[in-house]
């Protein structure tokens, strides 16, 4: 006969595999194990399986594979002994998941289970059948569950009430089969079989329209065969409910249940969900419940957590019941409480449902801006990006500028890993939501002064585009980007669109035209001007995008700066010499055009750009980049240029209208088009 | 009554409700079961509450996991390693919820123990802090002043203790009383029958 001690004992296998050193090692010892257990489990000796499978389980949790455990389970389960069907559940509910087709086999024993006369075994099925049934094992048990649901021990009626949650989840069908016995549970005064019984009563309103007219008691009665329908006394199931609510909350101190000064808050939860369900889309049941949410939403002590969960769901049930405003305003105040409360959590929460409010009410979220936007500035990350999102809900065309300020004034001290959202929220909202021209030039340029790297390309471009749009601004603009990117020049993308803003509107840069009143005047010599710009080509870390960009500045600069062109003629030939391809190129391109200047109409070539359709402009942006987009020379450089590739024959002005624009990437194409001479002259040229 | 789950469906959908249906094959081919989902943010889809539970050490070391919704064993392991990466990076001052494939995880630490809880995105997460401190309460009477060791060596008391909180995700009980006589009288339960067994050993072992 076997030794009752044969193989390590439960304790002993944990401490051996904790004092491993190595995954290695650690490994070798569960290998050893569970070899000693598939021995084990071969000679089919009864007494170690226990033990084993408490083994196998603990492997398990370690991330080892253990299907060949799986038969003890069922062999455990089929036990007579409690402590070997205990075990065997569990190792059950472990090992198993309810896909795996070794579970059907547990259906029988489980059957025999449901009958027992050891009421804890009962419960032990139930849990199992709970947790881990298949949609087979449910339609095979469903009636034996319902059954228990009226059985005389309250332990095994709350099982069977969640067990049944289970059931209807996995067959819907079924659900009308619980609807007299969930009713009955809503009578109880046990804590526990009421709240499993308003949970089960929760999920068969949710998917059963019947069962949720039912609930509500005002439908008109069935005249169905069912006769539970037609005939059961109204019991008024929602006043019920309510009538449960207002005495848990009136409750006088109950020890056993009291959670921080609520009583069994779990069924304040349970009982606020099921009257949510009953109040929507449903104007008299709504009307009933006012009340008691009014009371609970008043009543509720919210200093510690338990009380706030209660809170929390009664706003959420104010909110998706039917409209009584006053109730709505309470629950966003409450809201507006939770934002300032020290507790993160509920911030965070807090911030979760103004966003739904919103919906429902914007003027009382309104009221609460401010304290939303001091949630922006909170160091817990999670709260700082809700915040954010909250925010740019509440934007509109009246505290757009507030707002804006605020949230830029942020952005200045804002953490690095924030920057990116931060910046991207501030830029959507100025562009959607801006008043006028001249005030959305002034935010993007904060904005791309603090934040500019992480500015994406549309952004950019869109605002190029306003730019050229704005006629009447481009002397300002100007201005101001000379003197933002002398302070930030390490900002990308904000010295791309000064070296862009700089090559067109040079000449307005030096001459201090279209001053406006705001303005103090500033004296920029066209040699300050080319400084930038051969500081953003020479600048180590300038990407390519701004260096080429900067060529063609240099370019239009050449054309209207005439008294500095040498050198500007100095820094293009000195980038032939340049390592990055497309440097070279248009530096013996551009070279080439400054050194024909008197053959060519030059001041036309490099003429101010024509204004951007904005409207084509967003249509193309919202519709993504169309090929027509990609310009002849070289797919980095931004939109502007691109779309310049149509006027460019009108700037040729040479007469011939069969020349077309055609965009192609070899840069002696280009030179050609340009030229608009002939073709066998130019390719004998060189640069 | 068709059997076809769109006819079945529809006939339930309340139109006003955004309803949009999760099919998943479960089993025989006959038996199609119907996820409904609401995406109406006010009436949360009361569907497996809590997805899963996962106790966690600080070292990342798995001391309990109890699954709700199905999930493979291969499914498991990775949600388990994902999740403990993105828990265990935490800052200590954050907020106790994380947004996680677009469920939410609740989570807390007692001493060197992350208990961890998956709802959905709609459901209440404070109350789930709730839940994770009612088990903790109970364990801590049930082991005496619990620690991480008392549930390593015990971790199959730890998920008896569990499955008596928590079925089909969903709570069971309030009263931690209520839960500890339960789960006392189970344990008697064992004893008598070890006893009972021990004896019997015995008496056979006198006779051979």
């Amino acid at each position: 006969m076997n030794s009752i001690f044969s193989g390590t004992r439960l304790r002993d296998m944990i401490r051996s595999i904790r004092a491993c050193k190595t995954a290695a090692e650690e490994r070798g010892v569960v290998r050893k194990e569970c070899a000693d257990i598939r021995a084990s489990i071969n000679e089919n000796d009864p007494h170690d399986r226990h033990r084993n499978l408490a083994k196998l389980m603990f492997i398990h949790m370690l991330g080892y594979p253990t299907h060949f455990g799986q038969m003890e389970c069922l062999k455990l389960i089929a036990s007579p002994g409690f402590p070997e069907k205990r075990i065997g559940y569990l190792g059950l509910m472990l090992l198993l998941d309810e896909r795996q087709e070794v579970l059907m086999l547990v259906t029988n024993s489980l059957k025999q289970d449901l009958n027992h006369t050891n009421q804890y075994v009962v419960g032990l099925a139930l849990c199992a059948l709970g947790n881990i049934c298949s949609a087979e094992m449910a339609r095979d048990l469903a009636p034996e569950v319902e059954r228990l649901i009226q059985f005389r021990d309250p332990n095994i009626r709350k099982k069977a009430a969640l067990c049944s949650t289970r059931i209807v989840r996995k067959v819907p069908d079924l659900a009308e089969n619980f609807i007299n016995a969930a009713s009955s549970l809503l009578k109880e005064k046990h804590h526990g079989v009421l709240i499993t019984g308003v949970q089960l009563c929760y999920e068969l309103c949710t998917i059963n329209d019947e069962a949720l007219e039912y609930f509500r008691k005002v439908a008109p009665l069935f005249a169905l065969d069912r006769s539970i329908y037609a005939y059961m006394s109204i019991a008024k199931c929602t006043e019920g409910l309510i009538k449960t609510l207002r005495d848990i909350t009136n409750s006088a101190y109950q020890p056993e249940y009291d959670v921080a000064g609520i009583t069994d808050p779990f069924l304040h939860i349970r009982l606020l969900k099921l009257l949510r369900v009953l109040g929507h889309g449903d104007a008299d049941a709504s009307d009933l419940m006012t009340d008691i949410l009014a009371q609970v939403a008043t009543k509720t002590e919210s200093n510690k957590n338990a009380g706030n969960a209660v809170l929390y769901e009664c706003v959420e049930t104010i909110m998706a019941i039917e409209d009584t405003s006053s109730l709505r305003v309470l629950a966003i105040n409450i809201l507006g409480r939770f934002l300032s409360n020290r507790d993160n959590n509920i911030r965070y929460v807090a911030l979760n449902m103004l966003m739904k409010a919103i919906a429902f009410d914007d003027q009382a979220v309104q009221r609460h801006r401010v304290t939303i936007l001091e949630c922006v500035k909170d160091p817990d990350a999670s709260i700082r990006k809700r915040a954010l999102e909250l925010v740019s809900l509440l934007v509109n065309e009246n505290n757009v500028k507030q707002l804006t300020k605020e949230l830029i004034d942020y952005l200045e001290i804002s953490d690095e890993d924030f920057k990116e959202d931060l910046s991207a929220k501030i830029c959507s909202i100025v562009e959607k939501f801006s008043p006028e021209k001249i005030w959305y030039i002034d935010q993007m340029l904060k904005v791309l002064s603090e934040a500019g790297k992480f500015v994406k390309d549309d952004v950019w471009h869109a605002l190029i585009v306003v730019i050229s749009n704005a006629s009447e601004l481009h002397g300002y603009t100007v201005r101001a980007l000379y003197k933002a990117v002398l302070t930030y020049s390490e900002q990308e993308t904000l010295v791309r669109v000064a070296i862009w803003c700089i090559g067109e509107y040079g000449d307005l840069l030096v001459n201090n035209v279209g001053m406006l009143g705001i303005e103090d005047p500033i004296t920029v010599t066209e040699s300050d001007a080319v400084d930038v710009v051969e500081d953003a080509i020479t600048r180590h870390n300038s990407d390519m995008t701004t260096k080429a960009m900067a060529l063609v500045a240099l370019l239009k600069l050449s054309s209207r700066f005439p008294s500095i062109s040498e050198r500007i003629k100095d820094i293009i030939v000195k980038q032939k010499g340049s390592l990055l391809l497309e440097m070279q190129q248009r530096a013996i391109e551009f070279n080439s055009i400054v050194d024909r200047h008197k053959n060519i109409r030059w001041s036309s070539l490099v003429e101010r750009m024509p204004v951007l359709d904005e409207a084509t402009f967003n249509v193309r942006r919202a519709g993504s980049l169309p090929a027509s987009v990609s310009t002849m020379a070289k797919p980095s450089v931004s939109i502007p240029n691109g779309v310049a590739a149509a006027p460019l024959v009108d700037l040729l002005d040479l007469g011939s209208d069969d020349i077309m624009a055609a965009p192609s990437s070899s840069g002696a194409d280009f030179l050609q088009d340009l030229l608009g001479v002939d073709l066998g002259s130019s390719s004998a040229q060189s640069g | 009554m068709s059997f076809d789950p769109m006819d079945r469906l529809m006939s339930l959908c309340v139109p006003s409700l955004n309803l949009r249906m999760h099919r998943s094959l479960i089993d025989s081919l006959e038996i199609q079961s119907c996820y409904l989902l609401s995406e109406h943010s006010c009436l949360a889809s009361g569907f497996g509450s809590i997805h899963f539970v996962l106790l966690v050490s600080r070292q990342g070391k798995v001391r309990l996991t109890k699954w709700y919704s199905p999930y493979t064993q291969k499914e498991r392991s990775k949600v388990i390693r994902e999740l403990s990466g993105v828990i265990l990076n935490r800052g200590p001052k954050l907020c106790n919820f994380v947004e996680w494939r677009g469920y939410k995880v609740v989570y807390k630490r007692y001493a060197s123990l992350y208990f961890c809880m998956c709802i959905d995105a709609e459901d209440n997460e404070l109350e789930v802090l709730e839940i994770i401190h009612h088990y903790v309460e109970i364990l801590d009477r049930y082991f005496g002043s619990v620690c991480e060791l008392d549930l390593i060596f015990n971790f199959h008391k730890a998920y008896y203790i569990l499955d008596e909180l928590l079925i089909a995700g969903e709570i069971q009980e309030s009263s931690k009383k209520t839960v500890a006589r339960i789960i006392s009288a189970q344990d008697e339960m064992v004893e008598a029958a070890k006893e009972e067994a021990g004896s019997i050993s015995y008496i056979i072992a006198q006779a051979s």
